[in-house]
């Protein structure tokens, strides 16, 4: 049994469509770039570079006047911009698991999605990274966050979790970045290659590298592949725990609690896997992707969403259950009155319906394989995770122990400019990536097909396997594997 | 043509063959072959594919990638720089007192975690890809194998094995007879420039 052979028994289905060639793979991924752009590219470019004008717009207006324009007030001075934050990191989430952690597990479906996946990540760690940059009211300063000396000789605080989030997250970026161009060079390689005109025969050319497939070079290539993934997962499940810290670490009743790193996490990956299916329906078909991402993967990815939101409706319980058991009268007021029947009752039934509700329609395989369904569950997933930010940040700190201090939150248009730009910003991003890059790991995918078999053809291959290998003299017996 | 501006002397393009490239059309073919050109004892040659072959490294006789060791060494430096760094700044230059916990370590270990092991995370992840660069050689815009016409094919769906001018036992008659026997299914001799 071959690895790319389907398995009968498991009702597996072939990762690319069978009678696809490699060279079917390579042009029906590189023409896109090859191409002028389709209708539905450019629709969506000026939609998305509207809103990235909107985000320019507000941001200058927000650094002219002061974070005032902002609804952040007594009591509540984190809001949107750290619920937005908070969002965004968590969408990237996706894109390392995908990349990485289903890469150590062999989990070959993800050669389909794992590019898409890894870009998500870094527009929208970009888009994350924006949110504490420009919350500190003087961005002028924003590098006294770093390690750096200056004219007051001191020294960030180390034991103070907003600076452990700065280098995660600052980790996270830059190597989620490394990762991604790494897996890009072969690719880049192949798009210089055909190319019929000196400028992207160049620019394509210097960032491939002068990659010529060489079997020497794969061979650290794939070892500085796997470390990256090896790496990266610790990475991916530490970032979130760390910036589930920022509140944990506190004593904020609704913040205060050990669960949180791992319900950040899950939260996380819930989010990013919703993330990366919206943006992939839409690639798929403005770009007529279906040799290459196919049901299969949808539904794979829909059986991921379903876990996931599982997991964060177990959090959500036990985070009920924990104050109820402790008995704590601060913690019993802020889960069991503020959450549900509070001024905010109904960001709460948005976060529970989105996140709990909505995916119970993936036990089914006729939602899980029905695409308008899954692009509608994807968006209001996307909104219920942004409300489960929202209820943990603004629901904890409109009303905390005593009830003169209590209060209502309200955002400006300038909130909602500044968010909503964001997405314009991810998607400007994103389209430009689908447009310029190969948007499926074209290299990987081949790696995946039949015909990369070398016993491929060989019928009788499951009587003689390892037949005439001769097997090399010194070096290959540690060679192998 | 005055005498201040003298003819250029014809500059003198010595030809001189740099490899032998031979195309396959199949994974199993290029496999075989290259066991093939191992067992001839050959040592600067290279396959050239669009994706790494199963196997391959065992074909050509090659020792593991010793990749691991360098992100190793980065590995700890990135732990050692992170926790030097957290102490001297919040320890010995400028004590700071936080929570009533002594400034420095060793009280402050618990909180240094999260910072060495981002750091741990970020000097590895340089080390994988700059140490990967570094042992393929790579970045090298300029090759002889790229002179071929065909070889654009290396990235789409053909294979190919490439054995240098600088192999010991090079000849390009036995090197030829050598892939074409090995089912290769066209064979060029790449020349480069000597000025």
């Amino acid at each position: 049994m071959a690895y790319w052979e389907p398995i009968a028994e498991l009702d597996e289905a072939p990762l690319v469509l069978p009678g696809t060639t490699l060279h079917d793979v390579t042009n029906d991924i590189s023409i896109v770039s090859e191409q002028p752009a389709p209708r539905g590219w450019w629709i969506c470019f000026l939609l998305a570079a509207t809103f990235a004008g909107i985000f320019v717009l507000c941001v200058s207006y927000l650094f002219w006047r002061g974070v005032g324009v902002w609804g952040n007030t007594s009591p509540v001075y984190w809001a949107w911009d750290i619920t937005n934050f908070v969002w965004w990191v968590g969408i990237g989430h996706a894109g390392t698991l995908i990349s990485a952690i289903l890469f150590i597990f062999r989990q070959k479906w993800r050669t389909g999605i794992n590019r898409f996946a890894e870009a998500m990540t870094i527009f929208a760690v970009i888009c994350a990274l924006i949110f504490p940059g420009i919350h500190v009211g003087r961005p002028w300063v924003v590098y006294w966050m770093f390690p750096l000396p200056n004219q007051m000789n001191l020294w960030p605080n180390f034991k103070s979790p907003l600076l452990w989030d700065l280098f995660a997250v600052g980790t996270y970026f830059t190597v989620s970045l490394l990762f991604w161009y790494t897996g890009l060079i072969p690719d880049l390689a192949t798009l210089r290659d055909r190319s019929t005109n000196i400028w992207r025969q160049r620019v394509y050319g210097f960032f491939a590298l002068g990659w010529r497939g060489s079997n020497r070079h794969w061979q650290h290539y794939e070892r500085a592949y796997l470390i990256l993934a090896a790496i990266s997962t610790p990475l991916v499940l530490s970032v979130h725990s760390v910036v589930s810290m920022d509140f944990a670490t506190s004593v904020i009743p609704g913040w205060h609690t050990t669960i949180f790193p791992p319900y950040f996490v899950a939260g996380a990956v819930f989010s990013g896997f919703a993330m990366v299916e919206t943006v992939l329906l839409i690639a798929r078909t403005v770009f007529k992707l279906h040799r290459v991402v196919l049901m299969r993967h949808l539904e794979l990815m829909n059986k991921f969403l379903l876990l996931t939101s599982l997991l964060v409706g177990y959090a959500y319980g036990m985070e009920f259950f924990i104050a109820w058991y402790s008995g704590n009268q601060y913690e019993m007021a802020h889960f069991l009155v503020n959450r549900p029947t509070g001024p905010f009752w109904w960001a709460w039934v948005w976060m529970v319906s989105c996140n709990c509700l909505v995916p119970q329609i993936y036990w089914f395989r006729s939602m899980r394989t029905n695409i308008p369904v899954m692009f509608i569950a994807s968006i209001l997933i996307n909104i219920g995770m942004w409300f489960e930010r929202f209820v943990i940040i603004v629901l904890s700190l409109n009303r905390d122990f005593l009830p003169s201090a209590w209060g209502y939150y309200r955002p400006t248009i300038i909130d909602v400019g500044v968010f909503s730009g964001t997405i314009g910003v991810f998607f400007t991003f994103f389209l430009l990536f689908m447009r310029w890059l190969p948007m499926v790991a074209m290299a990987e995918v081949k790696g995946t097909m039949a015909a990369a078999d070398p016993h491929y053809g060989h019928k009788k291959h499951a009587e003689h396997d390892e037949h005439e290998h001769a097997h090399a003299l010194a070096p290959a017996a540690e060679g192998a594997e | 043509m005055d005498a201040h501006h003298p003819t250029p002397k014809p500059r003198v393009h010595r030809r001189a063959t740099a490899l032998v490239l031979g195309e396959f059309d199949s994974a199993g073919h290029i496999l075989h072959a290259a066991e093939k050109v191992r067992d001839a004892g050959y040592i600067h040659w290279d396959t050239h594919t669009p994706y790494p072959i199963h196997g391959m490294d065992r074909a050509m006789g090659l020792r593991e990638s010793n990749l691991g060791w360098i992100v190793l060494v980065c590995a700890l430096t990135g732990l050692g720089t992170a926790f030097l760094m957290m102490h001297w700044m919040n320890g010995v230059d400028y004590p700071l007192v936080v929570g009533d916990k002594p400034p420095g370590a060793p009280g402050t270990i618990p909180s240094m975690v999260p910072v060495m092991f981002e750091l741990t995370i970020l000097f590895s992840a340089f080390g994988a890809v700059l140490g990967m660069l570094g042992l393929n050689k790579l970045p090298r815009f300029n090759h002889p194998i790229f002179a071929s016409a065909r070889f654009h094919a290396a990235s789409d769906d053909r294979y190919y094995i490439s054995v240098e001018a600088g192999d010991p036992k090079f000849d390009v008659e036995t090197v030829r007879a050598l892939l074409e026997g090995a089912h290769a299914t066209h064979v060029e001799v790449i020349e480069e420039d000597h000025t």
